[in-house]
């Protein structure tokens, strides 16, 4: 990617060659919901043909400054400025208007209309009639698509498609309109790694034809490769901004969680340790774990202390191996046994009460409650047993989040507050908090680490690996393979729904993780199709 | 929290929100006609009438508690209606035994009803308007059936005291309904149950990964429903002095679905309000008859009460695109 002298070597016709001029700038905004300040005197400006990092911990308020940006929330003080000139957006259809486009950090389409409609949703193609023509916008659809390495039939809902798949929708609509913003919030959370090398090329060409981007992730590998200049955010307030490369890792790290170098360098990057022994006798034993076109025969063990990452390409089975562990995907055949009781019934009740915890992969359909409490939230599972004859009981209710609520870090008003109006970030803690307050034996954890800032994804890494060494047995999914590697203990790789091989001991790295997937040569994990379809399978069967 | 600034600005601000309005628009809603009633209607705030009212509306408020749940959970239960002359069709028959078997048969009717209904929601997965559907054609087919057409006068003084009795200048219906009232509203504030109820609502997939009980939540809420549809049957017919299956319970559902609408609960799911459903019928009550004491016909009041309908629907939507 073009580094930050390319910029400035492409002269535009301003007045300061090494300048650029100011596309959309933000002036001294802030913004406050009930009981919390979320933007506080926050200035930004985005220059053309730059991509601009916008960093910060979880509920630092880069998305709120982006709705701001955009027109989903009126900033309560301060300005915008669009080409020098002050403007306001009512509606985010106005930014869309004046050339500025978004994707926010919830992908925010229409699952039921079809792929086509949503990528030309307000803008379709028109025929004689004045009706929509539907021949050539599934063509332009499908051309625009393509370009995106995503060959799903574009007349399908949207919402049938894998959630990776729907992000790079809603990129493509984003970059489709004529722009000369585009603001991408969180956009490769959801993505595979070869979707990032798409997500990156197109960011390349939307940076060559001098469209600025503002950018934000928490990954801090990514941020070095694309960004040219950076605003890091905390607690609502401007830290600091200025160029990039000005910055190393560890610089950026302590400016962004507001701790010393030499403190976050003694921590580390990653929050893993050395190895866990693990017991002999494994807790968990799943054997011939099958359902049509999904799982094919899928065995594995579980050990007390121990981090088993799973390994394998999108669509290769792993969040399926992991529901169905959890009991809460139907299977065709196959046997769960937790430490030598095999669970009759495979339901998701069944499970917990065998001390089987899964943590979901997609937050917001199989996750949060939005319209409850965090309190209500984190004791969902365990209500049950917080209660007495059927009445819940606050004051246990209460000592239980407290104790979470601190441990994790969760950053919320206070504990009544809905967990909707949390930062995506804070919403996973809520997650990891319902499951952990359940003591369970066995933790299954597919991305456990999405969206969670670099401060909380070490803390997570940690509490991990202080989990294993209680004794727990952990199972990892991540696509983050840098994580996946430094937090196993052991990978167990899966191909096409099958056990493609295991890596033990000093074989778990990522060459040759890499190697194990690519011994099998361009197999069903291949390429962003549209038919990543098991998810959503496996949620519809939900119901 | 220091940080909630009373600014006047804010207030206003606040006043005008959808969010502030759904949540306490109903309250204002009947302390406006109070008041209006107050200034202009004629022996409107009377003992006698407010205690008319009440009676009135009582049946409406047992019902609608139930569908309060049921809509908590993005349902809606179409038979209630149904299953209100159902109970007034099986009470006169089991009346020879006493007062206590007959209500028990009734309600027993009621839960019958929960459990087909519940069923065919959480078991076969049908969508529950459809599901309750069925009942709600077949239920009155049934209770015609059961009582052969016919209207019958009660005559057992234990079952017309409990229409018209008072305790302590208060009828007995009204008390029931209050009593109901916090009865439900401690089982949703309180109770694992109730709790349970609101996050299926809320998000029925992720309550399933969290092991709730989803089948049985969504079943015991038609089964609520359903009893206290029934209830309200047996009371109805105790007021009326007579069973009449063909009428009773007519339009019941719209009534039940208004109050609960108005008062402020989503029919997306995720949260129950008790009071503002109570507050919502109640409203709809003290409408209907402010538009008959000025000597209104039936027509307006029912145009004012879809008005009131159609702001209750906008501002839930408004919110809910926020
Ligand atoms: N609609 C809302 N109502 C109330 N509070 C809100 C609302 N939206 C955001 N907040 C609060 O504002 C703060 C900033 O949230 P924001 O979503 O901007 O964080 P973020 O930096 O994007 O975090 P993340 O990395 O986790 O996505 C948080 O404390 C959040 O709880
Ligand atoms: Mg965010």
């Amino acid at each position: 990617m073009a580094p930050p002298e390319a910029a400035a070597a492409a002269p535009p016709e301003d007045t300061d060659p090494a300048v650029p001029p100011a596309v959309l700038e933000a002036i001294g905004v802030g913004k406050r919901f009930p009981g919390v300040v979320a933007l506080d005197d926050v200035s930004l400006t985005l220059r053309q043909g730059e991509i601009h990092a916008l960093v910060g911990e979880n509920g630092a308020g880069k998305s709120t400054l982006i709705k701001v940006l955009t027109g989903v929330h009126r900033p309560d003080s301060g300005e915008l400025r669009l080409h020098g000139q002050p403007v306001s957006f009512a509606r985010p259809y106005e930014a869309q208007q004046a050339g500025v486009s978004t994707i926010y950090q919830e992908v925010n389409l229409v699952p039921l209309m079809s792929v086509a409609r949503n990528i030309f949703l307000g803008r379709e193609p028109k025929n004689r009639l004045r009706l929509i023509d539907f021949p050539r916008m599934h063509r332009e659809a499908a051309e625009l698509l393509a370009g995106f390495g995503v060959t799903a039939d574009v007349r399908r809902p949207l919402g049938s498609l894998g959630v990776g798949t729907q992000q790079m929708v809603a990129l493509a609509r984003a970059v489709s309109v004529q722009a000369r913003v585009v603001v991408m919030d969180e956009p490769t959370s959801a993505l595979e790694p070869r979707e990032v090398e798409t997500l990156f090329r197109v960011i390349g060409e939307l940076h060559s034809r001098q469209i600025a981007v503002l950018y934000v992730s928490h990954r801090m590998d990514e941020l070095y490769r694309i960004c040219d200049r950076l605003t890091v955010l905390r607690d609502g307030r401007l830290v600091h901004t200025g160029d990039l490369a000005d910055l190393d890792r560890m610089q950026l790290v302590s400016m962004m969680l507001g701790r010393e170098v030499a403190e976050v360098r003694r921590h580390g990057v990653t929050g893993f340790g050395e190895g866990h022994r693990a017991d002999r006798e494994p807790v968990l034993t799943a054997t011939g774990l099958s359902r049509r076109h999904q799982l094919d025969d899928v065995a594995l063990q579980l050990h007390p202390g121990e981090v088993l990452g799973l390994g394998g390409l999108l669509g290769s089975g792993r969040s399926e191996t992991a529901k169905a562990l959890a009991g809460a995907l139907p299977l065709d055949s196959g046997t769960v046994t937790v430490a030598g009781r095999r669970l009759r019934r495979l339901t998701s009740a069944a499970a917990i009460r065998a001390g089987i915890s899964l943590l979901p992969e997609d937050r917001k359909a199989e996750g949060v409650i939005p319209g409850l409490s965090v309190r209500e939230n984190i004791v969902l599972a365990a209500m049950p047993r917080l209660s007495r004859a059927g009445v819940v009981s606050r004051a246990r209710q209460d000592r239980i989040v407290e104790v979470f609520m601190k441990r994790l870090r969760i950053k919320a008003s206070s504990p009544e507050q809905k967990v909707g109006e949390l930062s995506g970030g804070n919403q996973q803690k809520v997650l990891l908090a319902r499951w952990l307050c359940l003591e369970p034996r066995v933790l299954l954890l597919d991305e456990p680490t999405r969206g969670i800032d670099v401060g909380a994804k070490a803390e997570v890494q940690a509490l991990v690996d202080e989990l294993a060494q209680e004794g727990l047995a952990v199972l990892l999914i991540s696509s983050d393979i840098e994580e996946l590697v430094e937090g196993a203990d052991r990978l167990v790789v899966l191909r096409g729904g099958a056990v493609a091989g295991e890596l033990t001991g000093d074989r778990v790295g990522e060459a040759e993780l890499l190697e194990v997937l690519a011994a099998h040569g361009p197999g069903a994990g291949g390429g962003t199709s549209g038919d990543t379809a098991p998810d959503e399978a496996a949620e519809e069967e939900q119901g | 929290m220091s940080q909630l600034a009373l600014r006047p600005g804010r207030w206003a601000g606040r006043l005008a929100s959808p969010a502030w309005f759904q949540r306490y628009g109903v309250y204002a809603a009947v302390a406006v006609l109070l008041l209006f009633n107050a200034a202009f209607t004629d022996h409107f705030l009377t003992v006698d009438n407010l205690r008319t009212q009440l009676v009135q509306v009582a049946p409406v408020v047992i019902v609608a508690l139930g569908m309060a749940l049921v809509i908590g959970t993005e349902g809606v239960d179409l038979s209630v209606g149904s299953t209100m002359a159902l109970a007034a069709a099986l009470l006169p028959l089991y009346l020879g035994y006493g007062l206590v078997p007959a209500l028990l048969v009734a309600l027993l009717a009621g839960v019958v009803v929960g459990v087909v209904n519940g069923t065919l929601v959480a078991v076969v997965g049908l969508q529950p308007i459809v599901a309750t559907l069925a009942l709600f054609v077949g239920g009155r087919g049934l209770a015609l059936v059961i009582a052969d057409g016919q209207l019958k006068q009660i005559a057992n003084p234990d079952l017309l005291s409990l229409g018209s009795g008072q305790v302590a200048g208060v009828p007995v219906v009204v008390l029931i309904a209050g009593v109901l009232a916090l009865l439900v509203a401690g089982i949703v504030h309180r109770t694992t149950f109730g709790r349970q109820l609101v996050a299926v609502g809320g998000n029925r997939a992720a309550a399933g990964l969290a092991g709730l009980p989803v089948r049985r939540v969504l079943t015991g809420v038609y089964v609520l429903c359903g009893v206290l549809a029934a209830l309200s049957g047996v009371l109805a017919t105790a007021r009326l002095t007579a069973s009449d299956p063909s009428a009773l319970g007519n339009l019941m559902e719209l009534s039940a679905i208004t109050a609960v609408v108005v008062g402020g609960t989503p029919l997306t799911g995720g949260s129950v309000r008790v009071l503002g459903t109570v507050t919502g019928a109640l409203l709809m009550q003290l409408l209907r008859a402010t538009l008959v004491k000025h000597d209104l016909p039936d027509s307006t009041a029912q145009m004012a009460q879809a008005a009131i309908i159609l702001v209750a629907v906008y501002v839930a939507r408004e919110r809910r695109s926020r």
